[in-house]
């Protein structure tokens, strides 16, 4: 079809291409209207192959093969099913009859209305795709298909269940062999290494940037006082990136679906996902699955927008199951919230197996098993009024929160959940309750609930903690009010892997911070208050991955305020601004952080580098600065017993870093002097170069000034460097020898 | 005033625990002048560096004794913001532009009004050839008018005086500001920058563009100041893009680049020690924040050659645009937004300072 043709066509129906944003049209899934798409990668060889132009044709099989007298009412049953999925052709439907006992053959075939052929550009593509979205009448061959993917596995009755084939499948199904024949062992090739990056000599850890279009990972090389790079990348992603949660990959999102990256040397891509226009991505904690989001604004605003999520298995690429529905499915807000649902949809449970991931929506909580991707038992959990559920990190259960109902006659309640037997392990009711929040300590053996409660008058509320100890019998629930129990909690903390945590408590701007532990001195059982630190000025609290040091940190509001604390001998190391700062990450190993200004204001966009103990190691400044992650580090290997023996005998091994230390930083003096003396000859090389140029022009320059000879810019300043040596203090010592 | 020392590393916030840092805290005062009830705009010694000539928004420049800061008159007749000045060799005469669209020459000592050169357009910068026969001016695109550069004669009796350009210049984008042109050695180019973030340096005889700086390792925004050495071989522009470079002014190669957080406004280099001195700050309309920290309005000290911050002086309640070495090195001055001059005579710290 000409483009005249196209035009005519289009003024025919009133369109104004103007009005048309071709890249907003997208085709449906499969559909190509006959014609080969370029992008091998996207379309299979299979769909090469010639239209035979049976496309609105399906074959349904396993139908009852009936006698003639039952002929028709079966004809009535099956356009009664197929009339609900697409429009049958007139006669579209024909049944076979066996000639000699008048019987069905116990198959029928089925013609949806004929599609428009001989399409022939993209162009016409669209013209079709545009005309049938506007008149809402999608073609047969859709029908066809999706008759087919809503009918495979209809049951008609018990002894008849449809098994429906396209008809231009039947080629592809007769060729197949009798025999069947053992795929060929493909020879093992082995792949890159993934973790190259944990074998860095240095030991140095892995950081992502990404600061206007372009996207970095750099080495954090502390040592040198400057980040190393890796890799650069512009225009890596096209949203933002992500690591994996043990460092593995590192995922970049894209119009097309979402990639990851990773290997030995630079990064290389590993594996593609297909998801258009995908927005958000999550991980399973063992990395093993990949969930992509996307979602669709509704055109009408009534409507809820369309959510699809897939999942992933991350080596092979190989979509797991997707997901489908209005945004209400996927989350508990009312309508006409938030476009879209909150993220993570899916919440993995804890533990590296990556078993069981479960979504929360009204009245359900819905569980399922990565074996087979479906739902434990078949059926979700009915919790009625359920808002919030929270997986402990490292075993399959679940906490659950359910607000007060009826007006406070029924109480609210905090419940543990084994999954996969569904049995509950501990529930707690509460009252008068305004919220709920649940906190799990890194390795699972607590869960603090902060719970807010309404004061007698209802006009305000004040908060409280209820303690759980999981790995104990019985799960004891233990109490905890803050001294001062009208203050208000501005942030929690569990410490990783440990057994503290750190409250902020009072009233902006000075708030307190105190520190609490699930142990006393006598009594493992119960919880005691360690210290409270008066009027911080803190909103966040940041705890190092290994625990002992916390930064107090203000953030935003506070300008970047960060309090370095040592909690194992409560003590200040050290206090430091950087100055509105917005993100503090520690690093995996708990040796260093990062402190950055990311682009939610424009000044001083970059990040810094501090050790754990408060001291600046380097900063870099980068306009448009958006995002910085350290790389996460898969736990190690080494046992707790071996890990303290290491931490005991620390002397023996740190002599030889030392010695590195000292030799890199001798290195670096000498560069540095080096440097310095290449920049001072080049300069003076310049200044030569201008003093002579100057002084063959003095005659033209006295000429001009009417022969005035002061040319006395050189002679009246002299530039001197002149040494000073002030002696500020001498003190005498006498030293008695004892 | 403050000079705060910092280590080749460029730390900055780390007094108490880096061994290696030095804090050098000297208390000068710096004099503070209030002349003007507008933003500045320029300064400019005269050689002899015992007058400082100010412009501001106001319509009022104004003549300073360098060394206490005592004023000591105004030129009156402007009737918009004023730009830029500059003064003749013997400090006899001044040349003003201004956004009135004209530019004025004035006897320095009586603050008469010699002449006046009408443009269709504001004038944005002036500067006297090295023999003080003629001048540079550029004025912005305008109504009908796209934005150029104008060289006028100088007559040596104001009777004589003509407003007839010599020579005209176009920018290659008329619609882009040249915010400043300045004479290259023995008035032989004019060398200018402005908006489109291009330097240029042109024939000051036919008119021809001789040089451009390359797109690669030019400025990336708007280039808003510029700065020769005492004996032309040298200058130093400030742009937006957060960077001053130094470039050769024969030849136009970059030698030097100098980055720091905030736009620049204005540069200035010292003609005694190898250290420049750029100042700017968040654009006025920009400033949101209630702290003052955050605008960074600061003149930042740097080691010419190894391109390092030496330190800043703080003081200025609002983003610095203009900034002017004394001839002799030993004090610099400032203006700001904020209305004021801040005049500093440097003590002895300041010339013990090593890096």
């Amino acid at each position: 079809m000409e483009v005249v043709d196209i035009d005519a066509r289009a003024a025919k129906l009133g369109i104004d291409w103007s009005q048309v944003n071709f890249d907003s049209i997208q085709l449906p899934p499969g559909e190509d209207f006959g014609i080969e798409s370029d992008d091998e990668a996207v379309y299979q060889d299979d769909q090469s192959e010639f239209d035979t132009g049976f496309g609105n044709i399906i074959v349904v099989d396993h139908l009852p093969v009936v006698p003639k007298e039952k002929f028709e009412k079966l004809e009535g049953v099956v356009k009664k099913i197929y009339n609900q999925l697409g429009v049958i052709k007139e006669n579209g439907l024909w049944m076979p009859v066996d000639p000699d006992t008048k019987m069905t053959l116990g198959y029928c075939f089925i013609e949806f209305n004929t599609p428009q052929k001989g399409a022939q550009t993209r162009l016409f593509l669209m013209v079709e795709y545009f005309l049938r979205v506007s008149l809402n009448v999608w073609g047969s061959l859709q029908e066809a298909q999706n008759a087919k993917e809503k009918s495979h596995g209809y049951k008609l009755d018990k002894s008849h269940i449809f098994a429906v084939n396209m008809f231009d499948d039947f080629d592809r199904l007769m060729n197949v062999k009798e025999e069947w024949e053992p795929p060929q062992a493909r020879p093992y090739v082995p792949g890159e290494n993934l973790q190259k990056w944990l074998t860095d000599e240095k030991a140095r850890d892995q950081l992502v940037i990404r600061s206007g279009p372009d996207t970095e990972v750099f080495w954090n090389d502390t040592r040198q006082k400057a980040p190393e790079p890796v890799h650069k990348r512009p225009y890596w992603t096209e949203s933002y990136v992500q690591w994996s949660p043990l460092g593995t990959y590192l995922v970049t999102l894209h119009k097309q679906g979402a990639a990851v990256w990773g290997g030995a040397d630079t990064f290389t891509r590993l594996m593609r996902y297909q998801h258009s226009m995908v927005k958000l991505v999550d991980f399973s904690p063992g990395e093993k699955y990949l969930v992509t989001y996307h979602s669709q604004e509704p055109s009408n605003p009534r409507d809820a927008s369309k959510v699809e999520i897939k999942v992933f298995d991350v080596r092979t690429g190989r979509m797991m199951r997707d997901f489908k529905g209005s945004a209400d499915e996927f989350s508990i807000g009312g309508p006409g919230g938030v476009a879209g649902a909150s993220w993570p949809v899916f919440r993995w449970a804890g533990g590296k197996d990556d078993k069981y991931f479960a979504k929360l929506s009204k009245n359900t909580i819905s569980v399922y098993e990565t074996e087979t991707f479906s739902l434990i038992d078949k059926k979700s959990m009915k919790v009625d009024n359920v808002v919030d559920i929270c997986w402990s990190p490292t075993d399959s259960i679940l906490s659950l929160f359910v607000p007060e109902q009826g007006g406070g006659n029924q109480p609210a309640k905090v419940a543990l959940v084994q999954i996969p037997s569904k049995v509950e392990l501990r529930q707690k009711n509460l009252f008068s309750v305004s919220d709920c929040k649940m906190y799990w300590q890194s390795s699972g053996e607590y869960l603090a609930v902060k719970v807010d409660r309404y004061t007698k008058t209802k006009k305000s509320t004040y908060s409280g903690f209820e303690l759980f100890r999981i790995k104990e019998r019985d799960i004891p629930i233990e109490v905890l009010e803050l001294d001062n129990k009208n203050d208000k909690i501005i942030a929690f903390a569990w410490e990783p892997k440990g057994h503290r945590f750190a409250v902020i408590h009072g009233d902006q701007p000075r708030p307190d911070v105190s520190f609490y532990s699930m142990k006393t001195a006598q009594n493992t059982g119960r919880v005691s208050k360690l210290a409270t630190l008066k009027a911080k000025q803190a909103n966040a609290l940041f705890w190092s991955p290994t625990g002992k040091y916390i930064i107090l940190a203000g953030l935003k509001g506070f300008n970047g305020q960060l309090e370095f604390f040592n909690v194992d001998e409560l003590e200040t190391m050290a206090t430091a601004e950087h100055f509105m700062a917005t993100d503090i990450e520690w690093d995996p190993t708990g040796r260093y952080v990062a402190t950055a200004v990311t682009s939610v204001h424009e000044m001083e966009n970059g990040f810094t580098i501090w050790s754990f103990n408060g001291i600046m190691l380097y900063r870099i400044l980068k306009d448009h600065f958006f995002q910085l992650a350290w790389r996460p580090r898969p736990p190690s290997f080494l046992t707790a017993e071996k890990e303290e023996e290491i931490a005991k005998t620390l002397k023996k091994y740190s002599k030889k870093y030392e010695a590195e230390d000292q030799d890199v930083s001798l290195l670096l003096s000498e560069q540095d002097r080096e440097k310095r003396k290449a920049l001072k000859e080049e300069w003076e090389k310049w200044v030569m170069q201008w003093k002579s140029l100057h002084e063959e022009e003095k005659l033209v320059r006295q000429n001009l000034r009417d022969g005035e000879v002061s040319d006395v810019e050189e002679d009246e300043y002299e530039a001197k460097e002149v040494e000073f040596e002030d002696l500020i203090d001498v003190t005498e010592e006498i030293v008695q020898e004892s | 005033m403050t000079i705060e020392c910092v280590n080749p590393e460029g730390l900055r916030f780390n007094q108490m625990k880096s061994s290696s840092h030095q804090t050098l805290e000297t208390r000068m005062r710096p004099i503070l002048m209030k002349g003007h009830e507008r933003p500045l705009t320029f300064l400019r010694y005269n050689r002899n560096g015992d007058l400082l000539f100010s412009c501001a928004k106001d319509h009022t420049p104004t003549v300073w004794f360098a060394d206490n800061g005592e004023r000591l008159g105004t030129y009156r007749g402007h009737s918009g913001a004023v730009w830029c000045c500059d003064i003749s060799r013997d400090s006899s005469r001044l040349i003003t532009g201004s956004a009135d669209q004209t530019a004025k020459l004035w006897d320095v000592k009586s603050g008469k009004e010699l002449f006046t050169f009408k443009f269709g357009a504001p004038a944005r910068s002036v500067d006297f050839s090295v023999d003080d026969h003629l001048a540079v001016i550029t004025t912005d695109h305008f109504v009908g008018t796209s934005s150029a550069i104008h060289v006028k004669r100088i007559a040596e009796d104001p009777e004589d005086q003509v407003g007839d350009s010599v020579l005209v210049l176009q920018s290659p984008d008329g619609k882009k500001k040249i915010n400043r042109a300045v004479w290259g050695p023995l008035n032989q180019t004019i060398v200018s920058g402005g908006e489109d973030a291009a330097i240029r340096i042109w024939d000051a005889e036919t008119g021809k563009l001789l040089k451009q700086s390359d797109e690669e390792v030019g400025h990336k925004e708007a280039i808003t100041s510029l700065c020769k050495a005492a004996d032309d071989s040298h200058f130093l522009t400030g742009s937006h893009d957060k960077t001053a470079k130094l470039w050769d002014m024969r030849t136009l190669t970059l030698i030097k680049t100098y980055t720091t957080v905030v736009p620049v406004n204005a540069v200035a280099m010292s003609p005694l020690l190898n250290h420049v001195v750029l100042g700017g700050g968040q654009d006025a309309s920009a400033v949101t924040t209630t702290d003052h920290r955050a605008g960074k309005f600061e003149a930042k000290f740097y080691d010419t050659i190894l391109q390092e911050e030496i330190g800043g002086v703080k003081g200025h309640f609002g983003p610095i645009n203009a900034l002017a070495f004394s001839p002799d090195g030993k004090s610099f001055s400032s203006g700001g937004e904020d209305g004021y001059v801040r005049l500093h005579h440097f003590d002895s710290n300041y010339f013990n300072i090593k890096i």
